[in-house]
């Protein structure tokens, strides 16, 4: 029966795998994104040599340098934490996810580190084209390291370039390429980097409002923006591109997280989008509590279905007919992927027995049936709770739908605000001032959401079809996370205290003479 | 190239680069040990930020290098890592908890308005000094007297209940520091990283008290040193290892396996006794001859023993992760680690190291060739922590 599953050690450690994931994602878009701004102003500063440009570089450079340290801080844990709190995956997947984390250590953090002294202890002590150089490198660096991540993320959503080993009882790699160049590597990091260079944009230039409207270090701060705003409205745009295109390869390997993303219970044939929309709290079929409609929405018709597939009158498969099935759409009841998922585990049950026994047909036998089901071997887990197969919907769909809204606000903001500069009225424009101040916790609000959809939107799935979150998790006692938990809430909390205090400061003290 | 090696060449060949890894990283714990020292070692406000200053210039690099041991383990004997980090968690947690709070306090310590006060961050890297070697030392020192864990992998058939790794006591881990000997090596790498923090200290900051202060300190931490080093090494020599038998892969105890892998593998012998020796020229170099160079002959000298004692602990058909548990469950390079695929492609990663290597150097040739003075605390052309 379920009730022999640990669902407080599932639920505990899940909250603490959000939770570090969550912390961590505040630093990184920043680090990624300033990395880029930094290096273009310096690159300005090299071209002109105008001591106002170096005074710009080094303000930003001080805020890069609070945020990542904090950003490294957070991140060390995450890593480990996919043994700790995740032993099972890490041997189930360990053959294909350990290398990319491998290779981030050797590739990205290294190069970043080692730069990161040189950009800030080298100023008198290299040359002018080396310090560039270095400041260059770190941006890289960072975007490095998200590639690797990245790869490695994608892989959990879209399992290829690998084949179940029923000696080992795990899959191992067969193509490095496939891992690494999937539709859903490319759509992830594409998207992932380019809304983060979008959100250090929004950042700078809420700074940079923030003096103009002190009426302070005013030629540095319409020179930030300047920079930030032309940086921001050409990753807004490829962050709204690489989204849309995360969204069509979605609606290709991840049906039921499509469906969640749209709230969308019943499949139909030219789905309307949602653009706003609430989701109502009484299920709308009784026999699976996980099926709501809207009680209020506003649609876009036939969008949908043109957004998924680029043609107005494809079917979109909704919950219902990912649980129940749909015939005429080859769509495979969920009853028939767990049946299936269960033959193939007692099958690599059966073949190590007959391995052991030296029985070579019994071998064969149940090889032949593992290969044949392996691709639904995680739903073979949800025999007593096929419940368990949808995802959060309304949380996945609000914060879907928040994440987009505020992509194309921020598109048109960005627009506004080089407006602003081209007709020299930035500095006067004080309504327009506050608003690029209050875009800053909007873009981290957008950024969270992403992942938000994402991970939770993937439910029940740590390895998509494969491995369910509760197969995934180490075997330990509920009260030893959520210790931990406690105390991972306490010290990052205390840690991000500190970071936004020094921060403002900083930001306060806003840029030296000397620049420093 | 790498395709073609064996499966067996393959995991020997990653052992060799964990203990690569491994051995940079305790010498770079120079870090750690240091952060114990601020306060012995400095007495003004001045001298401990130009301790802080030359450590802080040093963290990072021992933190990625924790980081991508961490990650290599992962990618090529996933067993170990699902099986250890999973099951010894408090232990896993404690080391990284010391490794969190030290990553903020460099840039934090001084900064205006920084929460905590100064104080706390130096309390941190005290924290994180302490802890962080001793935690690791004595997780090593498991490598030598097995754990309580079982592995299974037809466990994943049972969908209601399908670990794989079981930790078979409900202390996780913390049932290590009850061997003596676990907590012998932990003191040693805690005692060997003051010594090596000392003479990095020594070497990099311009300051006559500090020196003076560095040479009575030495003295202080090379000798419990050598008691808990010795006792360790004895204690391992002496002691029956987990062997096993290369065609079964059956397990079993053999009587002073560990003095067998140092006579099999003489190779192996020499850079463990090169290594020791160089650990204790450096020593005596600093204390008679007052030499600033020591850190080079001690630091090489480390890298040369851990380097040994990680080839002792799984070459030569030893387990590396024993289960004191049921001893056929332990873990060994042969029946942990990643596919044929994933280590040759890994191994191609893994000849980016010498470049990282050269980048790593030059970099800090350029920006780091004197050493730190009072002064240099009041450059505002540069980051001072
Ligand atoms: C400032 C941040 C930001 C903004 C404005 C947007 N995104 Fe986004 N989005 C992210 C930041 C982000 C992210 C944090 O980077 C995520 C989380 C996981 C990922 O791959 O990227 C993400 C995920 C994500 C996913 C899910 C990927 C998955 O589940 O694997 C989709 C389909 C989109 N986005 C689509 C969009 C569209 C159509 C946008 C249009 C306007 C948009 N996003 C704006
Ligand atoms: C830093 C950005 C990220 C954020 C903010 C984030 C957010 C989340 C959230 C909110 C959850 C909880 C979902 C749930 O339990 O319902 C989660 C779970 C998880 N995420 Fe992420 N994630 C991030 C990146 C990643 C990456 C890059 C990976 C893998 C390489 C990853 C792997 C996981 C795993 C293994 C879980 C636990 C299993 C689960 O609960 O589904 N995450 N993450
Ligand atoms: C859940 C998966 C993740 C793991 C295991 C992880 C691991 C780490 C680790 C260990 C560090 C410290 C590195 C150092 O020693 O310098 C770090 C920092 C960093 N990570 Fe992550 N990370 C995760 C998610 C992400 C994601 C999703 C991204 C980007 C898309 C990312 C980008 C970065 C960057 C740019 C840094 C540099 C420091 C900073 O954050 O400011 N990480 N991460």
């Amino acid at each position: 029966m379920t009730e022999n599953f640990d669902y407080s050690l599932i639920d505990w450690s899940r909250a603490q795998f959000a939770l570090t994931a969550m912390y961590h994602w505040i630093f990184v878009p920043l680090t990624l994104g300033l990395g880029f701004i930094m290096a273009i102003m310096e690159t300005i500063y090299a071209k002109t040599g105008d001591p106002e440009w170096k005074r710009i570089t080094k303000f930003w450079m001080t805020i890069f340098g609070i945020n990542f340290a904090i950003g490294v801080a957070t991140g060390i844990i995450l890593e480990f934490e996919f043994g700790t709190n995740w032993s099972n995956y890490s041997w189930f997947v360990g053959d294909i996810f350990g290398a990319p984390l491998a290779i981030e250590g050797i590739m990205a953090f290294f190069l970043e580190s080692t730069f990161i002294a040189v950009m800030f202890f080298g100023w008198n002590k290299v040359s002018k084209k080396f310090h560039l150089l270095s400041t260059w490198l770190v941006a890289f660096g960072a975007s490095l390291s998200a590639l690797w991540i990245l790869v490695a993320n994608a892989w959990m959503q879209m399992p290829v370039g690998m084949k179940f080993n029923p000696d080992t009882a795990r899959n191992e790699m067969e193509n490095f390429w496939d891992v690494l160049l999937s539709p859903m590597a490319v759509s992830k990091f594409t998207h992932t980097i380019s809304s983060s260079y979008m959100l250090a944009a929004l950042v700078v230039i809420g700074i940079s409002s923030w003096f103009l409207l002190k009426k302070r270090h005013l030629v540095f701060a319409k020179r930030s923006m300047v920079v930030a705003a032309v940086f921001g409205i050409v990753t807004s745009f490829f962050t709204i591109l690489t989204g849309d295109y995360s969204a069509k390869v979605i609606a290709e390997h991840q049906p039921m997280k499509f469906a969640a993303f749209e709230g969308l219970s019943i499949g139909q044939h030219g789905a309307p989008l949602v653009a706003l929309g609430i989701v109502s709290s009484s299920p709308e079929d009784p026999n699976n509590e996980n099926v709501k409609d809207f009680a209020f929405k506003i649609e876009i018709p036939n969008f949908l279905s043109y957004m998924a597939f680029q043609d107005f009158n494809a079917f979109v498969p909704g919950v219902k007919d990912l649980m129940e099935g749909n015939a005429e759409q080859g769509i495979m009841p969920a009853a028939e992927k767990i049946y299936r998922g269960r033959l193939a585990i007692d099958a690599l049950s059966q073949y190590t027995i007959a391995k052991k026994a030296g029985d070579e047909t019994g071998v064969a036998e149940a090889k032949a049936i593992l290969d044949e089901n392996f691709q639904y071997f995680g739903y073979g887990y949800f025999e007593n709770n096929p419940g368990g197969l949808v995802p959060n919907l309304p949380l996945t769909f609000y914060s879907f739908h928040i994440m987009v809204m505020l992509g194309f606000w921020f598109l048109m903001f960005f627009g506004i605000i080089l407006l602003l500069v081209y007709k020299d009225r930035i500095s006067t424009s004080r309504f327009w001032l506050r608003i690029a101040i209050i875009n800053i916790p909007l873009a981290y609000i957008a950024s969270e959401s992403g992942w938000i959809t994402a991970e939770m939107g993937r439910q029940p799935w740590v390895i998509q079809d494969l491995m369910p979150t509760m197969a995934a998790v180490s075997k330990l006692d509920s009260g030893a996370v959520i210790v931990t938990f406690v105390l991972f809430a306490l010290i990052f909390t205390t840690l991000l205290i500190a970071e936004l205090k020094i921060l403002f400061r900083q930001i306060n003290n806003g840029p030296k003479a000397g620049g420093n | 190239m790498f395709e073609t090696f064996s499966i067996l060449t393959l995991q020997q060949y990653w052992w060799i680069i964990i203990s690569i890894l491994a051995s940079a990283l305790v010498f770079l714990m120079f870090v750690q040990g240091g952060q114990t020292l601020i306060y012995t070692l400095g007495k003004t406000d001045t001298e401990r930020s130009m301790i802080v200053n030359s450590l802080g210039r040093k963290w990072e690099l021992t933190f990625t290098t924790l980081v991508t041991f961490g990650g290599a383990f992962f990618a090529s004997f996933p067993l170990f890592y699902s099986t250890s980090f999973g099951g010894a968690y408090w232990v896993w947690m404690a080391i990284l908890f010391a490794f969190i709070v030290q990553a903020i306090s460099y840039e934090y310590r001084t900064k205006p308005n920084n929460f905590l006060g100064k104080r706390t961050f130096e309390v941190f890297l005290f924290v994180n000094g302490a802890l962080g070697t001793i935690l690791i030392g004595t997780a090593v020192g498991t490598f030598f007297n097995g754990s309580l864990f079982s592995v299974d992998k037809m466990n994943l058939t049972n969908i209601f209940d399908s670990a794989i790794s079981r930790w078979e006591t409900p202390f996780h881990g913390l049932e290590a520091v009850l061997n003596p000997h676990n907590v012998a090596l932990g003191l040693a790498v805690f005692f060997l990283a003051r010594i090596l923090g000392i003479m990095y200290i020594l070497n990099s900051v311009k300051e006559e008290n500090i020196f003076k202060r560095g040479i009575k300190q030495m003295w202080y931490n090379a000798v419990p040193f050598l008691v808990f080093f010795l006792y360790f090494v004895i204690a391992l020599l002496l002691k029956d290892g987990f062997a096993y038998s290369p065609g079964t892969g059956e397990v079993f105890m053999e009587p002073y396996k560990y003095l067998h892998n140092f006579i099999e593998m003489p190779l192996v012998l020499v850079m463990f006794l090169v290594g020791v020796v160089l650990v204790l020229a450096g020593i005596a170099l600093l204390l008679f001859k007052n030499s600033i160079k020591a850190i080079w002959y001690s630091g090489a000298g480390t890298i040369l023993t851990v380097f040994a004692l990680f080839l002792i602990a799984g070459l030569n058909n030893t387990a590396f992760y024993p289960s004191s548990f049921n001893l056929q469950h332990s873990l060994t390079i042969e029946n942990s680690s990643s596919s044929h695929y994933t280590l040759t492609a890994m191994s191609y990663v893994s000849l980016f190291v010498p470049v990282v290597i050269a980048y790593i150097y030059i970099a800090w040739k350029s920006v780091n060739n004197k050493q730190i003075e009072a002064s240099d605390l009041n450059d505002d052309q540069t980051h001072v922590y």
